[in-house]
């Protein structure tokens, strides 16, 4: 793909109704919600993985350095 | 001509002790290797008498500097898809074989992460407690110390040593853009930026612990290009530059897009297609530290001609001359006969969504994703950023184990199957040597002493050991020798065929 054709690929034409542009907008933020909720789940996981004493990992976490 | 460029990824993991495992690094990472090869029962060692990291390609030695290191080569195995497993320094290191392709060498990058995922789970079977190691793919410990992940890209060796150098520092510097594997904070120096603010978070892990633009070190005064002249091969006919100041991708894409660059710009500058790039860095040290730090991606760079672009300015040049470059040469020199256009786009893509966006990347680019991830805890809990679970954070995204990995919650972008990848850690690629050495390990491994890159060794009992030399990358490969192989019952017959047949 040339830098042209994924400019035109993203860029709406300007001719575009109002219409379309409200239900996009009401679109983008259903998916910005859904992303959201998603991330939530994704921080709940975390909070479990993540290593329990973070400063005590991080503090014993030392390597000799390499190449 | 561009020779085929086969590519070759080393990695040097980061290793802890958990759970009351092994804290000696050293010893940690030799249970690591030894508990893997004994599960796989058919260990060979590593042979050392090629090998000459101290010749510098610049046919010098550089005044003040000093000779590599030696390393300690305490355990060392060769795996039957043709890579090698082993310690070195205080860290596992897995060296994938020689592969035809960008897209190739992920698939044996990511080879090389499941090969450490088993090493932890038989190193916790065979050594019970002792053996609980975690490891990560990441290249500093926060404290100031790094390790390395290094590429390897077969080259003319017609093609003067200083153009290569002069050439290609543009492009390393400047495609931390997409290749920076992110890092919270900041290890070299006061911690702050030239503008007097503090670091907060840093594009490249590696990017800071370089200090000069040449030389043949790879763990003091790093340099940008490093000028280690150790071919693996003919050295009249190659050279294999080994880059040494990329990040340790987890992302599948990244690597791709670190690799496939990479090969491609080397290819244009053994044709000549650079030579008039005035692409070429005034201070790239220093660009590159500034340029990890600098989350605008706006910070200009001066180039020799003292003209002044952005480092994402610098990667649209390069594309485009790339661009004219494949359209008419093709991508034969990089071995991406498939994934060639794949890798266009993506190189484009990656290079517009950062301009209009960065957060556009975090299914593809390490430091987006790992950003995203970092901002939204920090947030959630309302932590500074000197809060040591940023940290933690950090380090964890790059846990081999997916159990507690955090980069493997962030579904980036997969461009190989895991079937493909567990089928990569036993099989070597087909086109290059790497496939004699593989296969020749899976039906002989009784009776090789040894191996390296550039030769097998045979003990067939009463005779004097037998060399069989393979210097020459492109040789050696399931066209040229696999029929061969397949018919052979013993080593010895092999031998005999492989003499009558030069």
């Amino acid at each position: 793909m040339t830098e042209r054709e994924l400019k035109k690929k993203q860029a709406p034409s300007k001719t575009e109704t109002v219409e379309t542009q409200t239900e996009d907008t009401n679109q983008a933020n259903e998916k910005a919600e859904a992303l959201k909720a998603e991330m939530d789940d994704l921080l709940d996981e975390i909070d479990e993985v993540l290593e329990d004493n973070a400063e005590e990992f991080v503090r014993n976490y030392v390597q000799k350095g390499g190449q | 001509m561009a020779v085929p460029k086969i590519f070759g990824i080393e990695t040097e993991y980061g290793i802890q002790g958990v759970e009351g495992g092994e804290t000696n690094p050293v010893v940690g990472s030799s249970l690591l290797i030894n508990a893997y090869t004994y599960e796989l029962h058919n260990r060979v060692g590593w042979d050392f008498e090629d090998e000459t990291p101290g010749n510098d390609a610049r046919g010098f030695g550089q005044p003040g500097s000093l000779p590599p290191e030696i390393e300690t080569h305490l355990v060392n195995t060769v795996l039957t898809n043709g890579g090698r497993y082993y310690v070195d320094h205080a860290h596992p290191e897995y060296s994938s074989p020689e592969c035809a392709s960008a897209s190739e060498a992920v698939l044996y990058d990511r080879a090389g992460e499941m090969v450490l995922l088993r090493s932890i789970r038989a190193a916790r079977k065979a050594f019970g407690e002792q053996g609980n190691l975690a490891v990560y793919k990441n290249n500093s410990d926060h404290k100031g110390n790094s390790y390395g992940c290094h590429e390897n890209y077969l080259m003319d060796r017609e093609v003067p040593f200083a153009k290569i150098a002069q050439l290609v520092t543009a492009h390393l510097v400047t495609r931390i853009v997409f290749t920076g594997a992110g890092k919270v904070g900041t290890e070299v120096g006061p911690g702050r930026s030239t503008s007097g603010t503090q670091v907060e978070y840093q594009i490249s892990q590696r990017a800071e612990f370089f200090e000069e633009e040449q030389g043949l070190e790879t763990t003091l005064k790093r340099p940008i290009v490093n000028t280690r002249d150790e071919p693996h091969a003919d050295p009249r006919r190659y050279r294999r530059l080994h880059i040494i100041c990329g990040d340790a991708n987890m992302s599948e894409v990244a690597t791709f897009l670190k690799l496939g660059t990479t090969g491609l710009i080397l290819s244009m500058i053994e044709d000549g297609w650079l030579d008039k790039s005035g692409l070429v860095l005034k201070t790239p040290v220093v660009d590159f530290h500034e340029l990890s730090r600098d989350l605008t991606l706006g910070k200009t760079l001066e180039l020799d001609n003292g003209r002044k672009l952005s480092a994402i300015e610098i990667q649209w040049e390069l594309y485009r001359i790339a661009e004219k470059y494949v359209h008419e040469n093709g991508f034969e020199s990089v071995g991406e006969s498939v994934r060639g256009p794949e890798l266009m786009e993506r190189w484009c893509q990656a290079l517009h969504d950062l301009e209009v966006d960065f957060n556009r990347c975090k299914t593809t680019i390490d430091w987006v994703a790992k950003l995203g991830l970092i901002q939204a805890y920090r947030d959630r809990h309302g932590l500074g950023w000197e809060s040591a679970r940023l940290v933690a954070l950090d380090l964890q995204y790059h846990d081999v184990r997916p159990e507690k990995s955090l980069f493997g919650r962030l579904k980036l972008d997969k461009m190989v199957e895991e079937s493909q990848v567990e089928h990569a850690v036993v099989e070597p690629p087909t086109t290059t040597r790497a496939y004699f050495r593989g296969k020749c390990l899976q039906k002989w491994a009784d009776q090789i002493v040894t191996a390296n890159w550039d030769s097998v060794v045979f003990d067939l009992g009463a005779e004097p050991l037998k060399r069989i030399p393979t210097m020459d990358p492109l040789r050696g490969t399931y066209l040229h020798v696999g029929k061969l192989i397949e018919e052979c019952t013993t080593p010895a017959e092999l031998l005999d065929k492989l003499s009558s047949k030069d």
